[in-house]
């Protein structure tokens, strides 16, 4: 049989069964409404409330300060969206980056529109942006500076506990989609100084459509979604009791297993580098140090990337690139151009994200099925012949 | 998202490779774009008797590059200039909207290549191809 590897945890995760057997309940026996006062309701309710107490706990939060929502998106959404209404007085400008998720950057879109300015500042080769660059943007009637922790793409970490040190001499507001990072890095609300971080269950092996967002104790955000009076009134409908539930027991068991986790996704993510960097014109992308610990990111010059996720699925490897073959535009992704690639070199990224439920023996296989699959690709592209024959 | 038919020529592409004695040989697209198709003829009596191509791009890209080669393989150049980009997307039994543009591609590849082998024989091959808009198309 042909075996199945599992590279695209970035994406998502397969759900722990920690977590799927912290739901069943839920799904089954205990169906009763958080809002009602009789018992089965009651049931669902304090199952809410020491899942918002684990979270807070495994993010250094207080329980209070975690609002639950429908994922990482809806986060990112309320956080921006809020602060603009709330400091409308005050400004309309935010910055942000050039390689943040679309949550966020097609928010910030959508509000520039309704006439918010919005600076990105630039990265680096790595993804990182410059701390001083962050200084010169500030204007008297920045609102809010709203910078992710790690990223995506390229599995780059930024200095967020240095943005908020910023931020705070000058009184102005940070966010921080912390998607890619939560459960698989130590994230402390304090040590990072965010006054609002945006996280997604489905990252850390919990369910699909629950996240959370923490405001900090005494930042009054405006009402997300109105209607009855959940999470405080700040975001209505009736919670999704299961999802809150798997979330929280997948974030405990991530944070219990963190640092073993840790050491083991990294020295497999680094075998991965280290191997495919053989291959002749290939580089990586992201921070070589200031990494996530499961992210292999890189880019293969003359091929294009949706061939080869293509053809990796063929061998039963799930992988993903930002190809601008994976979307619907002709550009290559937004983060890849930001680190300074040029299109031809942005179209051959290949995206592995790999994690602890990953083994040596998936490494194994990634490293002997890859460079053939480069090989072929390259043989078949016009590209290449230049390439070699140094006419590129 | 894409057909059994264009991931069978993905996986298996027809008429990959150089032609050592092609006597016609059309390049389309730009890497910037992320595709590029070169497409090689071996051209006798007005008939395409051997056909060949490489390309760099996405999964449609290389499936158009190899169902249009399939097609116009033994035909007459009049028969080849009349295929279309409809009729490769068709034959692969459809291509998802962003994909469109492949076929777009291939089609204009296999004009290019023919068009070349009237200019190796000093013949204006405009009149008789057409513009083979060598890659203004990306920016549709």
């Amino acid at each position: 049989m042909q075996r199945f590897v599992y590279a695209d945890n970035a994406g998502t995760t397969a759900l722990s069964k920690t977590a799927l057997e912290a739901m069943m309940p839920y799904l089954t026996e205990f169906y009763g409404n958080p809002s009602s006062i009789y018992s089965l309701g009651r049931k669902s309710k304090t199952a809410i409330e020491t899942a918002r107490q684990k979270i807070a706990a495994a993010i250094g939060a207080k329980a209070e300060e975690i609002y639950f929502t429908g994922g990482g998106s809806e986060a990112d959404n309320w956080a921006i969206r809020s602060v603009v209404e709330k400091m409308s007085k005050k400004g309309r400008h935010i910055i942000s980056t050039a390689i943040e998720h679309h949550a966020v950057l097609h928010t910030l879109k959508a509000l520039e529109k309704q006439g918010c300015e919005v600076t990105y500042l630039p990265v680096d080769s790595y993804g990182q942006i410059s701390l001083d660059e962050l200084k010169d943007a500030i204007r008297d009637d920045t609102i809010l500076i709203t910078i992710m922790m790690a990223n995506n793409e390229i599995g780059t970490i930024l200095p967020i506990a240095e943005v908020s040190k910023i931020a705070k001499e000058r009184g102005i507001l940070v966010h921080t989609d912390a998607v890619q990072a939560v459960g698989h890095i130590p994230v402390d609300v304090d040590e990072l100084g965010v006054d609002m971080l945006s996280l997604a269950a489905h990252k850390f092996r919990g369910p699909k459509g629950i996240g959370a967002l923490y405001v900090r104790k005494g930042l009054f955000l405006p009402a997300y979604l109105t209607g009855g009076g959940q999470e405080k009134g700040r975001r209505a409908g009736t919670e999704n009791v299961a999802g809150i539930v798997g979330m929280a027991a997948a974030l405990e068991e991530a944070i219990a297993n963190m640092d073993e986790n840790i050491k083991k996704v990294t020295a497999m993510r680094d075998r991965l580098i280290e191997n495919l960097l053989k291959i002749q014109f290939s580089r990586l992308t992201g921070d070589p140090v200031n990494r996530l610990p499961g992210t292999a990111s890189f880019v293969f010059e003359c091929i294009e990337g949706e061939s080869l996720v293509l053809s990796l699925d063929a061998k039963g490897i799930c992988a993903s690139s930002g190809s601008a073959c994976s979307s619907a535009s002709l550009d290559p992704s937004h983060v890849l151009l930001a680190i300074g690639l040029p299109h031809e070199i942005a179209h051959g990224s290949l995206r592995l994200t790999i994690n602890e439920d990953n083994t040596d023996e998936d490494i194994d296989y990634i490293l002997a099925e890859v460079p053939p699959i480069i090989a072929r690709l390259r043989e078949m592209s016009p590209l290449w012949e230049d390439k070699i024959n140094g006419k590129l | 998202m894409y057909t059994e038919k264009v991931m069978d020529h993905f996986a298996n592409p027809r008429n990959v490779g150089e032609l050592p004695d092609a006597n016609a040989i059309g390049q389309v697209g730009n890497p910037k774009c992320g595709d590029i198709m070169k497409i090689y003829m071996k051209i006798e009596d007005e008939v395409i008797k051997d056909i060949s191509f490489k390309t760099f791009g996405c999964g449609a890209a290389i499936a158009t590059s190899s169902m249009a080669t399939e097609l116009v393989k033994g035909k007459t150049i009049q028969d080849a200039l009349a295929l279309t980009n409809k009729a490769v997307v068709e034959a692969l039994d459809g291509l998802p909207p962003a994909k469109i543009h492949c076929s777009v591609l291939a089609e204009q590849g296999i004009k290019a290549a023919i068009a070349d082998y009237y200019k190796r024989q000093g013949i204006d091959p405009e009149p008789i191809v057409g513009c083979h808009c060598d890659c203004e198309h990306c920016e549709h």
